[in-house]
């Protein structure tokens, strides 16, 4: 167990030397951008058939340490090395030859090729015609997914897969690039609890077989289970390092958030709820395609000063039922009422014009404008007025920034920085602002805590406490059960389409939620 | 099992970027001035009489019409848009201000009993009026049925140059009277007409896009197009009025050249679009939409202006001209396209 002061920023090794030689050694690895340092001096060693996690808060720099390790940036200082001999990786595809293979949190796969042909993508084999060898390809990715403990047809287009078997599939492509490293970044980030023990089981049979893996995640009761050794970054520094076994959970979060966090406090007082706000009747979504989940008629309310969990796996219909209240999708059947009023939304202005806000479950694609300054970003819903003949506000909007700034502890640069340069914590700190700023009614959360670290997420926690506290009604979706259980008043669990259970939070546990979540109705 | 206490202080950023970083992001911003600028440089080393003021102004006032319609493309493609029919559009706009200049076709149509003449300010207004429906139709287009801005604009294109062949019935009309006439050569002290409705149009549009709602909600759409709708912003409108806009610009671009040229015919604005997309592009708006300024536009028009000028000058043959045009325009995107890269 090694145990670093962050400001000495040097690694001692505590005594404690692996007995198998490493495959890989990063030696005092350094990078900055833009004259901040997002890596100072990290050392640490992966050895074939072992897992290394890989901890830290968003913005600790887990990310540049995997960008540097697959050749996508290049070290400022420091070194590789590579069974012992110092190489210098000249990009991902020089990573990839070397045997090192990256699963990134945003898959890199071709959604229109099929199984084989994303994993033999750029190399598919011919026969001695030169033609390609179709029945070879099928057979082998048979059987690398069966080594992977998976039962996906070589046949069958990517984008029908699923989060998890997308990702099994990418594995599965690192397997036979034969690589002695896949680097994992948030794998299990999106996954049930059954697919993460798929997962689990690949990563088992990857290890057996000699492969050295770096794994990146947040869910540290799965690292506890999943790795053998663990690395924790804070601000660039490793500021602890050693066997997984001798650090408790507890440990890992102190850590990496560098501060004790405090006792979660499961429930706040049910006695300050309001008026109802949210009143929803038979809500169904227009029938669209196979794909996409559909809300097969659901009965709800939400009161004001309320935290409403609503609990499902993926493809449930949560989001669905969200964006029907906002009025991002057309309502099919059934009836909103809005603080007692018929409302029915014709598009999201119409919602945020009701006191409806949303923060959608993917930042990227649904929130973020990337070309925008951080306080563009914050004001692009409209919560600063602007002046007459639509003039903008510029002073204003930035005032109320600073205001959102300090309440919820954004680490930023200044607010005409581009939105890029936050960390993911900090850019949904900034989405939430921008809903905050129209002082909603009714707030929709939509996963409103991927992909954000620990100490972001318990900004996040408190600041959706506070809100309710001040009579806001809060319908809080997440796939994160531990955090509908400490946010909510009460708990919807939802399955394919329609409500099957009714918990008040104070009597919920995560076994209950899981077989509401997953059985039919009679049987739950 | 202790862990040594680390302060709890974040290491301060330094605050001086590494000069290379800073330099390039520098570099990036104001390359096309500095490109600008060479240029002028080059030419008048090659050709003294390139800086004399005369010229200058002749450049400015060449400048000014697709400077306009350029204002107007800058909107589309910061939605991520494109439009093709501008030249098109400039034809047609330019035949119907001269229609309703002359009081209607010679031989052909009477607007009035007589044929007695519009003044010039219906005729401006009527090129203006088309100019913005017809954008506008191409809008709906591509916002409501989403038919790409390409198709829609590349048969915009087709559409108005063959009503401008049937309203001109492929002759020109020519001769419109002094006030008309003025719009296009007129000159205040020693500025042209065209110069200050250009100036005109670039400090509106300017302001407009810089600090009005409706300007952040252009760069918001084209910057995410799904986040635009859920922050409520109307997406479909806000496409149509780009669309809209640039067709009013070319309405205006339309009646400045027929008054320039004392003529309107079927076959002018021809290849404006390639120029017109050109100094947008040059000025660093983003073919991908939501990044690029109007301030950027007036530097790449000027300097596709300063460069046909200085190639005349030098006695270049125009199919030369053409030739250095598209290499810039390549170019330049490449440029912005390695800068972006090398700067993460």
């Amino acid at each position: 167990m090694t145990q670093i002061g962050s400001n000495a920023g040097t690694v001692s090794s505590g005594g404690v030397t692996p007995p198998e030689a490493s495959f890989l050694d990063l030696e005092t690895l350094s990078k900055s951008f833009f004259g901040v340092t997002v890596l100072d001096r990290v050392s640490l060693a992966l050895t074939a058939g072992k897992v290394h996690a890989l901890l830290g808060e968003n913005g600790a720099g887990k990310s540049t340490l995997i960008n540097l390790l697959s050749g996508i940036h290049k070290p400022d200082g420091g070194s590789l090395r590579l069974d012992g001999e110092t190489v210098e990786l000249t990009g991902p595809n020089d990573a990839q030859k070397r045997g090192i293979s990256t699963i990134h949190q945003e898959f890199s796969l071709f959604p229109d090729l099929t199984v084989s042909e994303t994993i033999f993508a750029g190399r598919l084999p011919v026969n001695r015609f030169g033609l390609v060898d179709w029945r070879r390809i099928a057979r082998q990715t048979t059987e690398v997914m069966q080594q992977l403990g998976a039962e996906i047809a070589p046949g069958r287009r990517v984008a029908d897969l699923s989060i998890a078997e997308q990702q099994l599939v990418e594995i599965g492509r690192a397997l036979t690039l034969k690589s002695r490293l896949i680097i994992m970044d948030e794998p299990t980030a999106s996954l049930t609890p059954r697919e993460v023990d798929r997962l689990k089981a690949a990563v088992r049979a990857l290890t057996a077989e000699g492969v050295a893996i770096l794994f990146v995640s947040h869910r540290l009761e799965e690292v506890k289970e999943i790795a053998d050794s663990f690395t924790v970054l804070r601000d660039g520094v490793v500021v602890a390092s050693g066997d997984i076994a001798d650090a408790t959970i507890d440990d890992l979060v102190r850590w990496m958030v560098g501060r004790e966090l405090l006792e979660e406090d499961r429930h706040h007082a049910a006695s300050k709820l309001g008026a109802v706000v949210l009143d929803v009747e038979g809500l169904k979504s227009r029938p669209r395609s196979a794909r996409s989940a559909s809300v097969e008629g659901v009965s709800f309310s939400v009161r004001a000063g309320e935290i409403v969990g609503l609990a499902g796996l993926v493809g449930a219909g949560r989001t669905e039922i969200a964006r029907l209240i906002f009025g991002a999708d057309p309502i099919g059947g059934g009836s909103i009422r809005l603080n007692g009023e018929a409302y029915r939304p014709k598009g999201p202005g119409d919602a945020i014009a009701a006191g409806v806000a949303l923060v959608p479950e993917d930042r990227k694609q649904q929130s973020l404008f990337p070309s925008l300054a951080i306080s563009e970003n914050f004001a692009a819903a409209g919560g600063v007025p602007a002046g007459p003949l639509g003039i903008l506000r510029r002073k204003a909007e930035k005032g109320a920034f600073q205001h959102f700034r300090d309440r919820l502890k954004l680490r930023s640069a200044g607010a005409d920085a581009p939105i890029a340069t936050l960390s993911g914590g900090n850019q949904q700190k900034v989405v939430l602002a921008r809903w905050l700023e129209l002082k909603p009614r009714l707030l929709i959360v939509d996963e409103p805590t991927r992909g954000v670290d620990i100490g972001a997420k318990a900004d996040l926690h408190r600041l959706l406490r506070e809100l309710a506290a001040d009579g806001v009604a809060i319908l809080l979706i997440s796939s994160d059960l531990p955090e509908v259980l400490a946010l909510s008043d009460r708990i919807l669990t939802l399955r394919a389409g329609l409500l099957t259970g009714e918990l008040a939070g104070r009597d919920a546990d995560e076994e209950s939620l899981m077989r509401l979540m997953t059985l039919p109705k009679a049987a739950a | 099992m202790s862990l040594v206490p680390s302060p709890s202080v974040a290491p301060a950023p330094s605050l001086a970027r590494p000069r290379s970083t800073h330099a390039l992001a520098l570099l990036a911003r104001f390359a096309p001035l500095i490109f600008l600028l060479l240029l002028m440089a080059l030419f008048t080393f090659l050709a003294p009489r390139f800086l004399s003021s005369p010229n200058l102004f002749n450049i400015l006032r060449q400048v000014s019409i697709f400077g306009i319609v350029a204002v107007g493309m800058t909107f589309v493609i910061l939605t991520r848009g494109i439009d093709l029919s501008i030249g098109a559009l400039i034809a047609l706009t330019g035949l119907v201000a001269a229609v309703v200049a002359k009081g209607g076709i010679p031989g052909r149509l009477e607007l009035t009993a007589g044929g007695a003449p519009f003044a010039w300010y219906w005729a401006a207004l009527a090129a203006i009026v088309v100019g913005g429906v017809a954008g506008a139709l191409q809008g709906v287009f591509v916002a409501r049925l989403s038919v790409p801005a390409f198709v829609v604009t590349l048969g915009g294109m087709t559409i108005f140059r063959g009503l401008a062949l049937i309203i001109g019935n492929g002759g020109p009309i020519s001769g419109f009277d002094e006030s008309f006439g003025w719009w296009g050569r007129g000159m205040v002290g020693a500025v042209p007409v065209p110069v200050i409705v250009f100036l005109v149009v670039v400090v509106i549009a300017g302001f407009v896009l810089h600090s009005t709602r409706y300007g952040r909600s252009v760069y918001a759409i084209g910057s995410n197009p799904e986040a635009a709708r859920l922050c409520g912003l109307n997406v479909n409108r806000t496409l149509v009025s780009v669309y809209a806009l640039t067709g009013l610009c070319a309405g205006l671009g339309g009646f400045l050249l027929a008054s320039r040229l004392n003529s309107a015919e079927a076959v002018a604005g021809n290849q404006y679009e390639l120029n017109v997309i050109a100094a947008v592009v040059i000025g660093g708006t983003s073919l991908y939409g939501g990044a690029g300024s109007i301030a950027g536009t007036v530097i790449g028009t000027l300097l596709i202006g300063v460069l046909l000028n200085g190639l005349v000058i030098l006695n270049v043959s125009p199919y030369v001209q053409q030739l250095l045009i598209g290499a810039i325009i390549v170019g330049a995107v490449t440029f912005d396209i390695f800068i972006k890269k090398y700067k993460r």
